[in-house]
Parts: structure tokens; sequence; C-alpha cells
């Protein structure tokens, strides 16, 4: 089976892999024990997930 | 929404264009109008003596005493739970003050002006180190202090300050924030500097070399010294960006031992409170967190304007004495708070950051979108009265605080 036979994700894992890590930074350290490249993002969802306060926060051009 | 961005660029470019200067100290009573007998001011929002923590009803007590309005001290206790006593909040009177706050009528009070916009802010005096009344200090000492700074100190630097054309207060907290210091735990340049400029002064216009020599050495010996001043100038500096409709800037913050207050430009004098929160910090020897009062004082006015905890990676060692962290460490609370700002200054810039300038107009939607609060560096008072500092740290803003006030600008603009 060559590399363009196999499923993307395949394709994707068969070579070094970089992750892009946003939100929980748990993952981030083990994915680093595993020796594999992390930037991570530092992100949280608009005030804290509250969907009535977003909306608000939304229409006030945040 | 455009209604916003325009208005807090407005109350953004009256926070920058401030030309505070300090003026002169004049007693409390002919500076206020409204202070009269038996009416006591005090730091944070308003709040009624069955729910004030203890140093603020230990310094209570002690200016009942200190005014004569009651001759001891548990007299006094009665004279203030029996309702005589009126209270309200530094800020309804142009005023701020550290810790408890307390201002009375016969008080001496820095008189920052705006020239920009011609307004005018008032502050007490720094009483130095040890047991004082803005901790909940009221005994003898505490009481004979403030007299002293009341007949000789206060009429002896004001009319150094008169004899000056004032001092330009910019300009001092622009080579403080060069040499270490952040504006609230830190004051040891600014205060040193203050002094280099008002000395020849005072040197000038007083009569005994006793009282000058007493003077200057009072202010040469607290490096907390300026912290009063710039209270004055950032209440001097904000109070114009208050009251702009549809500005979302945070104009006051303050605490009382039992409240956080803030106010917001867009909303004018509406207070959005919450429960104070304790600060985390360092303790003296032989206290510790049990002994704690939950946080106050006036004092985050300098936070309101950029210093303080917004200016820490301009004052490493503050980190280590407020147990922020390592030194190494301070720029990340600088950082932080630029997330939740709209502009940096660029007259108060920090070297530590390339020059960048102190975070400035805190915008409650970008707290409350990020879940980002105000980081305040704060001394901690015993939760007695009487006893005083126990250690300083680092205190956040309640969030709630400005959820309900994303609530209140929401139904002023009519968005739901």
């Amino acid at each position: 089976m060559t590399d363009q036979d196999r499923p993307q994700y395949q394709q994707l894992l068969a070579r070094k892999v970089e992750v892009v890590n946003v939100g929980l930074e748990g993952f981030v350290k083990d994915l680093r024990d595993c020796d594999i490249g992390v930037v991570h993002v530092d992100w949280k969802p608009s005030a804290g997930g509250d969907p009535q306060m977003a909306a608000l926060l939304a229409k006030l051009g945040v | 929404m455009k209604l916003i961005e325009d208005a807090n660029q407005h109350a953004l470019t009256r926070i920058l264009e401030g030309e505070p200067r300090l003026i002169d100290i004049v007693p409390a009573r002919q500076l206020i109008p409204g202070l009269r007998e038996r009416m006591i001011l005090h730091a944070g929002p308003p709040i009624s003596w069955d729910r004030m923590c203890g140093p603020m009803r230990g310094a209570v007590a002690g200016a009942i005493v200190f005014e004569g309005w009651a001759q001891d001290l548990p007299t006094a206790t009665k004279l203030a739970a029996s309702g005589e006593i009126e209270f309200h909040p530094n800020h309804h009177f142009g005023a701020v003050g550290p810790m408890t706050g307390m201002t009375t009528m016969s008080m001496p009070l820095f008189v920052v002006e705006n020239a920009r916009f011609s307004n005018r802010a008032y502050c007490a005096i720094n009483e130095g180190l040890g047991k004082v009344m803005r901790f909940g200090g009221n005994d003898a000492s505490v009481l004979k202090r403030l007299a002293w700074l009341r007949d000789v100190f206060g009429p002896t630097l004001g009319e150094a300050i008169r004899a000056a054309g004032g001092i330009d207060l910019k300009s001092i907290v622009a080579r403080g924030l060069s040499m270490g210091d952040e504006l609230h735990q830190r004051n040891l340049a600014c205060s040193s500097v203050f002094l280099r400029e008002i000395a020849p002064w005072m040197a000038r216009t007083s009569t005994e070399n006793a009282v000058l020599a007493e003077c200057l050495a009072f202010i040469g010996q607290n490096d907390q010294f300026f912290l009063n001043i710039a209270m004055a100038m950032g209440k001097a500096i904000t109070d114009p960006a208050n009251g702009i409709r549809g500005s979302t800037i945070v104009t006051t913050m303050c605490r009382n031992g039992t409240d956080f207050g803030i106010r917001v430009s867009g909303l004018g004098e509406q207070w959005f409170t919450a429960p104070v929160e304790m600060p985390e910090g360092l303790y003296f020897a032989g206290y510790s967190e049990k002994d704690a009062n939950p946080d106050m004082g006036d004092s985050a006015i300098v936070e309101t304007i950029g210093l303080g905890g917004f200016a820490m990676a301009a004052a490493p060692a503050v980190a280590g004495f407020v147990g922020a962290g390592a030194p190494s460490e301070a720029g990340n609370f600088t950082r932080s708070m630029g997330e939740i700002t709209v502009a940096q200054n660029p007259e108060w810039t920090i070297a530590a950051m390339d020059f960048a300038g102190v975070p400035t107009g805190i915008d409650i939607r970008l707290v409350v979108d990020s879940g980002v609060v105000p980081v305040i560096n704060t001394g901690i008072a015993h939760r007695e009265p009487g006893i005083g500092q126990v250690g300083a740290g680092v205190v956040k803003a309640p969030l709630a605080c400005f959820q309900q006030a994303i609530v209140a600008i929401a139904k002023d603009l009519g968005v739901s």
C-alpha cells in the first residue's frame, strides 16, 4: 500500500507530527512527554461559556 | 458597536490627557463643602456600620475620638453603632483614602488639580508604617501622629507646595516607573524624587529648623509616602472620564473590607459590587492568613490608571514582596492586564517591556469575555481593629462586578 492509498488521517500520522493544542492545557504535557512538538493556544470560550453573557458581549461588540 | 468604540476612545483620551499637579494641602472641611460634624468618609463603595469589617470599625472609632465627638474609643464605638454618625464613600466627595480610608473634617488632604479639565481630587497624608489608622489602628500614638500631621506637617508641606507653584506628578511617576516603582506597593523612587523636588521649597518656607528637620525626616523615612499623592492623582485623572454614555471603561475600583466596587464611565455614579476577596501574599513574622482581613482601600485607583499590579513589570522586586512569584514573572502580570485594557499610556513606560506603556483603560467587555480580572497589589490588614498591617499581597477584582456592569450597560443601550 502506498502513502496515496492510505486514508488521509493515516498519511498525517505517517509523518512527524506537530500539534497545535487549543484550550485545555492538560494535553500539552502528554504530547511533550511523547517528544511531540506542541504549540499551545490559550483559549477559553467567551464569558466562560455563559451563553447569555456571550450573546450580550457579541452585541456590545467584543 | 460604534457608539461604544467612540465613547471608549473619548474616555481614554480624557484619561491620557490628564495633567495632574499637586497644588496644596488643606483641611478637609475647607475642600469638601458637604463634610460636616459627625460625618465620616470611608474607602470603597457605600457601607453601613453593621456590615463594616473590624479594621474599618477600629478606624471609625479612632476618627471619632480624633475629631472630639467622643472622649474615648468605647464611647466612640457606641456612637458609631447608634446611627448618629453619617458614613459615605470618599468617592462621592472627590476624595480617596488608602485601606480604611478615613476622611474627617479636620484632616489635612493633598489637593491634586487636573489642569486639563480643571477638576480636583483629594487624599489624606500617608501616616507611615506601623500602627496607623489606615490599617485600623486607633490608640493614642495613632491619634497623636494624626494631630501632628494636622497641626505641623500639613501646614508646613502645604506652604512649600504653594511656594513651588505646585508639583507636576506625571513626570515623577514616569521616573519612578524607570526606577523600580509600580506605585502601589513600591513608592520608594517616587517618594525620593518628590522629596528631592520639595525639600528646597520646604527649606525656603520653614521658619524653624527643628520642624523642618522633623518634616523632612517624616517623608524620608516613609517609602510609601508618595502613594497617597498618586491616589489623589488617579482620582483627578479618572473623574473627567466618568459619565460618557456608552463607554465601557472602568473609572473606579475600590473596596471597603466587605465589598469590592467598580464604577463604569457609561454608567456614571452607579456602583457594581460583590464580596471582596482575600489577598494572597506574604505575612510579617508571627502572622498568617488566619489573621488577615479581606482587602480594602480606595488605592485600587492606581490600578484603574494602569499602575500598581498593572505595572508589575516595572517593579520585579514587588512581585517577590507581595508573593506573586519570581521577579522574572512580573512581566506576566502586566502582559495579562494588557488583555483587558484598550491602550497603553505612552507617557508611562516600562523599560523591562521594551518601553511599552502601562496597560490603560480597563474595558468591562474584555474582562467578562476573557475571564481575566484586574490584579491589585495591596497591603493586608489584621482582621481585628487596632493592630495594623500584617502582610502584603495581590488580590483579584471579583468578576461578578464586571458581569453586573455588562448587563446594566446593555440595558442602558437598549441591547438585550
